[in-house]
């Protein structure tokens, strides 16, 4: 079959079901959340509420298509397409299945193969996504939209600093930027060669930065039911909603997927989906192990949702720009110096461990610092109040 | 704030918020153990909800809904049009017409000729059932009150009437008085000095929380 039918045909699919799966998504994140707050959930329509995403598309579908009258029409219509399409396009060259010889010719999981700025068109193009963001927030001309609006603007620029510096050790370490062939790496040296144990910081950072990235709770600022109504789409309603939360999805689907290849390992997997199994049939499993990935993550996601709660603006901006950006600057100098001097990769996990707690320490005296500094501050006792003067034990601390 | 760091008061717990360690400073074991928490949740499900339309909710003995005119013991209406409810009602929904009753009701002055109670105007604070000499007006465990138009809930003496034989049986919904007769008020007799809001049985909830509208054990207990 020519290649540029088998294009098509893969943009064709992964178009089509995108949106039923961020569908099914929501459904599943309605599910969780009842469950965890001891509910039952959407159990109305259809077996267990399976129908539930059907009929809330069709709503969504009849729904009168509001444009309030004070609004910048252009830019307020434009504003959920590019939301949507930027999603989109960053999920082309992310690879959603096994990209190698045991896969039947006709198939390919991934609309754009062989980018080798993969890792660059990512975060080029999911950046502009907050274009749709702002443009919806300003173009809405209400308050709580801009300043959903605002907030989202100053959080993704912040987040994309260290969601770029912590995979930029990784593409030191492998030495490429493409998707496919950050995949093939590990899935060649089996799970010892996961990429988790050289930049387990690096993977935390990138998940928490990527949670950022995607407005997901506890970074969803931008649009805080409490504080803004809805944030930039407060204005928006129907269809154009849903494009909205169809790209805030598909921004979740990258992220598992990016998660799952960068990391760990992509579709390896110990005894069922190894470099050398050869079963017919190995592409399907294969398959379904970086989907079981990238669902576990989606399902994390879904369980931070209702263990964290949404951060303060300011705490918010420290964790960036205090803690997320000097650990991955030092994380990408580690890396660097064990690739200068030819050191062990192992090293790095070692160095990952140290700059994790050299972060606590750092952090944990900064706080003590910070709460003397109060006026009024009394130190209070350390564990034992029995001791009646605590204060020798805790200037030990120092 | 200076002067509190010189000598904080006795009568003032003075409370600093505690220092973070190491591991507080990381996040991680916070996180771990709320994920831990979440999780415990999903795995170990025991929803509290109740699935409402098919299971009905089990109300309080003392719960306030629909009202109802009650009949006397020859199914003619007991109230005597005293206009004590309507003074009563803060909503203003009682609109009662009276007149003079017939000869043969020896019982009575007036009986009310229309008596309009909207439903949608009442907030069913129970004030009416309280102040009802005669215990005509009581409110029923009826909550799921709909109507098509504004005046389908404006319900007359027929229509509040025909609660109670809906009702009367219903074991939730007993008629609070013991007799068929009018009451302690048509009777002239002495009057307890004071009345509970509703007569609830010492099974209930509220007669263990005894609270001001609810007194337990006067009037007789129809338990």
């Amino acid at each position: 079959m020519p290649e540029i039918l088998i294009t098509l045909l893969t943009i064709g699919v992964v178009v089509a079901a995108i949106p039923g799966v961020c569908n099914y998504l929501i459904l599943l994140e309605r599910k969780l959340s009842a469950w965890m707050q001891d509910r039952i959930g959407p159990n109305r329509v259809g077996p267990m509420g399976l129908f539930q995403p059907l009929a809330d598309g069709i709503k969504l579908l009849l729904k009168e298509e509001v444009v309030p009258p004070h609004v910048d029409k252009v830019l307020y219509l434009l504003a959920p397409a590019l939301s949507v399409f930027t999603a989109m396009m960053a999920f082309a060259v992310v690879p959603f299945g096994p990209v190698d010889d045991s896969v039947p010719s006709f198939l390919r999981f991934i609309i754009a193969p062989n980018i080798n700025i993969g890792l660059i068109f990512i975060f080029a193009i999911t950046s502009l996504g907050v274009y749709g963001i702002v443009l919806g927030g300003w173009a809405s001309n209400n308050k709580y939209s801009a300043l959903g609006a605002m907030r989202a603007s100053a959080q993704v620029v912040s987040y994309e600093i260290p969601l770029g510096m912590s995979v930029l050790g990784l593409a030191l370490m492998s030495g490429t930027l493409n998707l496919e062939e950050l995949m093939h790496q590990q899935t060649q040296g089996g799970i010892m060669s996961w990429n988790i144990w050289f930049q387990p910081l690096a993977a935390i950072m990138f998940f928490t930065a990527s949670l950022a990235e995607a407005n997901r709770l506890p970074f969803d600022l931008a649009e805080c039911e409490q504080e803004l109504i809805g944030g930039w789409h407060t204005e928006y309603s129907a269809l154009k909603w849903a494009l909205f939360f169809l790209g805030e999805y598909t921004h979740m689907i990258t992220i598992s997927f990016l998660t799952s290849i960068l990391f760990l390992g992509g579709w390896n997997m110990p005894f069922i989906a190894e470099a050398t199994s050869n079963y017919p049939g190995v592409w399907l499993v294969k398959l379904l192990v970086l989907f079981g990935k990238a669902f576990s993550f989606i399902c994390l996601m879904i369980m931070l949702r209702w263990t964290i709660p949404r951060f303060r603006f300011d705490q918010l901006m420290e964790l960036a720009w205090k803690v997320m950006i000097p650990l991955s600057l030092a994380n990408l100098v580690m890396v660097m110096f064990c690739m200068q001097f030819g050191f062990n990769r192992w090293w790095l996990f070692v160095g990952s461990l140290g700059l994790f707690a050299a972060w606590g320490v750092i952090s944990a005296n900064l706080r003590e610092a910070e709460l003397a500094a109060r006026p009024g501050y009394v130190k209070p006792k350390k564990k034992a109040p029995a001791v009646a003067h605590g204060h020798g034990h805790a200037a030990g601390h120092h | 704030m200076t002067e509190t760091k010189a000598k904080p008061k006795k009568t003032v717990a003075w409370v600093e918020e505690p220092q973070l360690g190491f591991w507080e400073s990381t996040f991680v074991p916070a996180i771990m153990k709320g994920l831990k928490t979440t999780l415990k949740h999903v795995t170990d499900r025991a929803p509290v909800t109740q699935q409402y339309p098919e299971q009905k909710p089990d109300l309080p003995l003392h719960y306030r809904g629909v009202h109802r005119l009650n009949r006397d013991e020859k199914d003619r209406v007991k109230c005597v049009a005293c206009m004590m409810c309507a003074t009563a009602c803060p909503a203003n929904c009682i609109s009662i017409e009276a007149q003079a009753a017939p000869p043969e009701w020896p019982d009575r002055d007036k009986f009310p000729k229309s008596f309009v109670l909207d439903e949608l105007r009442c907030i069913y604070c129970g004030m009416c059932e309280e102040a009802c000499p005669v215990d005509a007006i009581e409110l029923t465990h009826i909550y799921d009150l709909t109507g098509e138009t504004r005046e389908a809930l404006m319900f007359d003496r027929e229509k509040l009437l025909s609660v109670y034989d809906k009702t009367k049986d219903n074991p939730r919904d007993p008629v609070r008085t013991r007799r068929g007769i009018l009451g302690p008020a048509a009777e002239f007799a002495s009057l307890p000095t004071l009345g509970p809001a509703t007569v609830v049985p010492d099974s209930d909830r509220s007669a263990k929380n005894p609270t001001a509208g609810v007194i337990k054990g006067s009037l007789g207990a129809n338990s």
